[in-house]
């Protein structure tokens, strides 16, 4: 029994340094972080998001995007981010500071969705988004992501059809019976206004000090060319 | 790790004739009978959580190549069915069962009858409402999307209660017991039920009630997330082995030396190897250079564990042949040996460039909590219910599919999806001579489902080596004691199987 101390002093301790190093030691050392002003651009970076954005964002995370999402850019020459067309910088620390939750996600069944904003812009990007929660199967033939019709709303047309119907966008067979109309919940609105608002294009000027500059793999990069910024899939 | 009956026991003084072995299992008898209430819910919540964890783990394996089924059920897409099935395994199913096995064990080797039982009824009745409502507000659309740690925040405040009484209840067993010796098993478990509350309230407090600024909050996520695999479930799997290998064999472990190596490395490693998670992403890279080089040296606890535990078997392999306690222990040693050298590969940047974001990780993550750990606690279980309930399993059939359904099903799901990772993560990164890519991520998806249709084959397989256990299970619950006590779970039933004295 007399052993007892000193076993849980390690224990304690052991625990303790790892709570240090990975925990504590971060949060001082960039866990303050602050917006930066560019003034050339007369904005604030990372941009506060809209109000619907962030609903939107609480959507995302109640369906769980993340289990098949990354919100994370890769360097280039590490994975080929960048040659996917996800973003043509790594992300940074600085990227997630105004985000209550950070959702950087471990998995990547489908594509990173960091730079979405970047690919899906405007009117068509928001028509696109619609049919592609409507059923993937319309946009990406193939795909495994599940669909999101439960996010629309099939109603009877009473009155005036309304002009946030969206049947007009989706194909012959997902149309509803005649005197119907498709139209999309307010979670669905907030859902892509999220996607539309996630765009990491700013590089800031002095990111170097808190950015990953991980140790140039030189040879070890098995076979991937050097970094071009080809536009890609 | 023998045990010396000491001071003479009640029942040993009451007949001075009796062989001090049969002295010490009737010890060992009043002590297994105090731990009955506790244990018996600790075990039954366990497994009615792990039939409701299997059916959402098919539900969403099923949905992942054919994601038109069950679409159009909101409070069972994807994400959500995933998340219930995950939540409901791990802190339904693996954490009352290692908390039940745990304080059993502690029990034993404090030799300590068990005192204040209530607070434990308490604590079982506690975790269990908050699990419950913790996945109901998953199905409903409450989840955090906080890996590990989706439970709404109002979960997790009784599960942080019901936590805290297990431990306070086992330092009190821990300081009564009359036993001199601090055994192996006794520091992982005493260490695991430490160290879980002090990640568990950190990680809730930093990320959910009071978040951390940007990625500070990723770090601490995996500094959780890959502990509670490192730090809580490892140290009670690792316990069990440590305490039922020797004892089922009748012979003591191979080296005491080799297990506190094995336990100092671990204690020192584990911690910092979760930050591998975040292998090029946006967090300072000297943490993710300590995360990988303490991933590496995880190959120490690892092969030492593995040598003690193997050089211990060795000469008794035979025994795998009665005892059903030692064919899930063994091939939970084994694979726990296996997976942990993976994982110590996996960190490699080279390697990770390829492998994360991929299903490899998903195949990993079960490869160590199912093939490792949840097959030593039904090795654990079969050994702890006869000595509780003083009835014999009811079938032994049941018990050999039981084995058999699980051992190749878990296998089949990690070598397939594994396969199916590496295809993923090749197919994602390869670049045509003129430096675009080559696929699509359309056609990498598509490349994909054979083996995403493979680990819905293997869960088949498990579910029916679950169902089996659990009809054994309760079959069990509703027999009739018998009046012989401690007799052995066997296939057979050779006498020189059981340990005669501990
Ligand atoms: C089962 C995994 C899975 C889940 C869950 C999932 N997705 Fe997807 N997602 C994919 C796959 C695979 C693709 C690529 C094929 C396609 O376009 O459908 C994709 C593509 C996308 C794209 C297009 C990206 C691009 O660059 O073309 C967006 C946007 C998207 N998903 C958003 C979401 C949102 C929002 C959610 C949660 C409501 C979600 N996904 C849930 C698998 C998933």
């Amino acid at each position: 029994m007399n052993r007892a101390p000193l076993l849980f002093l390690g224990i304690f301790m052991t625990l303790a340094f790892s709570w240090t190093g990975i925990v504590l030691i971060n949060q001082i050392s960039y866990g303050k972080l602050t917006p930066v002003y560019d003034e050339t651009e007369g904005k604030t970076f990372p941009l506060t998001p809209t109000g619907l954005a962030m609903q939107g964002k609480r959507v995302y995370e109640d369906l769980g995007c993340i289990y098949c999402h990354t919100q994370q850019v890769r360097r280039p020459g590490f994975g080929v981010d960048d040659k996917r067309g996800w973003g043509d910088r790594q992300s940074v620390a600085r990227d997630y500071i105004r985000e209550g939750r950070v959702l950087l996600g471990t998995m990547r069944t489908g594509p990173d969705l960091r730079n979405v904003g970047a690919r899906y812009v405007g009117e068509s990007g928001r028509e696109w988004h619609i049919r592609h929660f409507y059923d993937p199967q319309i946009t990406s033939p193939g795909s495994i992501m599940p669909h999101f019709a439960f996010l629309f709303e099939t109603r009877k047309i009473v009155g005036q059809p309304s002009p946030h119907a969206i049947q007009r966008l989706l194909p012959a067979d997902y149309q509803p019976p005649l005197g119907y109309e498709i139209v999309p919940t307010r979670r669905a609105d907030a859902l892509i206004e999220y996607l539309l608002s996630l765009n990491d294009s700013y590089t800031y000027p002095q990111e170097s000090r808190y950015i990953v500059t991980e140790p140039e793999p030189a040879s070890e990069t098995s076979g991937a060319a050097a970094p071009t910024t080809e536009p890609a899939k | 790790m023998s045990e010396q009956p000491s001071t003479p026991t009640i029942v040993a003084s009451f007949k001075p004739g009796a062989r001090a072995d049969i002295a010490a299992r009737a010890e060992l008898s009043e002590i297994d009978a105090s731990t009955r209430a506790p244990l018996m819910l600790f075990l039954v919540s366990a497994v009615l959580w792990l039939i409701v964890g299997t059916a959402f783990a098919i539900i969403s394996s099923y949905k992942l190549h054919s994601p038109g089924f069950l679409g159009d059920i909101e409070w069972l897409t994807f994400g959500r069915a995933r998340t219930a099935h995950l939540n409901a395994v791990i802190y339904g199913w693996a954490t009352n069962a290692a908390v039940g096995v745990a304080f059993w064990l502690m029990a034993r080797l404090s030799r300590s009858v068990v005192r204040h039982g209530g607070i434990l009824l308490f604590a079982v009745a506690l975790w269990n409402i908050g699990v419950t409502i913790g996945i109901i507000g998953i199905l409903k659309g409450d989840s955090t999307s906080v890996e590990w740690l989706e439970m709404p925040t109002y979960a997790t405040p009784l599960l942080f209660i019901a936590y805290a009484l297990v431990g306070a209840w086992a330092v009190i067993t821990f300081r009564y017991g009359k036993s001199k010796h601090i055994y192996v098993s006794q520091w992982y478990i005493l260490a695991a039920l430490f160290w879980f509350p002090w990640l568990y309230s950190v990680a809730q407090m930093m990320i959910i009630f009071a978040p951390a600024r940007g990625t500070v909050q990723a770090l601490v996520n995996w500094w959780f997330g890959h502990n509670v695999l490192g730090l809580w479930f490892t140290p009670i799997g690792l316990a069990s082995v440590y305490y039922f290998l020797p004892k089922v064999l009748g012979k003591p472990i191979h080296s005491y030396y080799l297990s506190i190596l094995g336990f100092w490395s671990l204690a020192i490693f584990y911690n910092w190897a979760g930050v591998h998670h975040l292998v090029g992403g946006p967090v300072p890279a000297w943490v993710i250079t300590a995360g990988i080089a303490a991933s590496f040296m995880m190959v120490v606890p690892v092969v030492v564990t593995g040598i003690n535990h193997h050089l211990t078997m060795i000469g008794s392999f035979s025994a795998l042949k009665y005892s059903p306690t030692l064919r899930f222990i063994v091939f939970g040693a084994v694979n726990y040996t296996l997976t942990s050298l993976i994982g110590s590969l996996m960190a490699a940047r080279s390697v990770s460039e390829t492998l994360h974001f991929t299903h490899f990780v998903v195949a990993h993550a079960h490869h160590g909590m199912y093939a490792f750990f949840t097959m030593v606690m039904f090795g654990a279980i079969y050994y702890i219910l006869p000595r509780i309930l003083l009835r014999e399993w009811p079938n032994a059939t049941l018990i050999r599919t039981h084995f058999w359904a699980t051992a190749v099903g878990s296998m089949v799901y990690v070598v397939g999806l594994s396969i199916g990772g590496v295809v993923q993560g090749l197919m994602m990164n390869h670049t045509s001579p003129d430096g675009s890519v080559t696929y699509t991520v359309l056609q990498v998806v598509e490349a994909t489902i054979p083996y995403l249709f493979s680990r819905s084959v293997a869960g088949i397989l498990i579910t029916v080596g679950h169902l089996a256990f659990a009809v054994n299970f309760f079959w069990m619950l509703s027999k009739k004691p018998v009046s012989q006590s401690s007799a052995p779970t066997l296939f057979r039933n050779p006498e020189e199987m059981e340990l005669a004295a501990k």
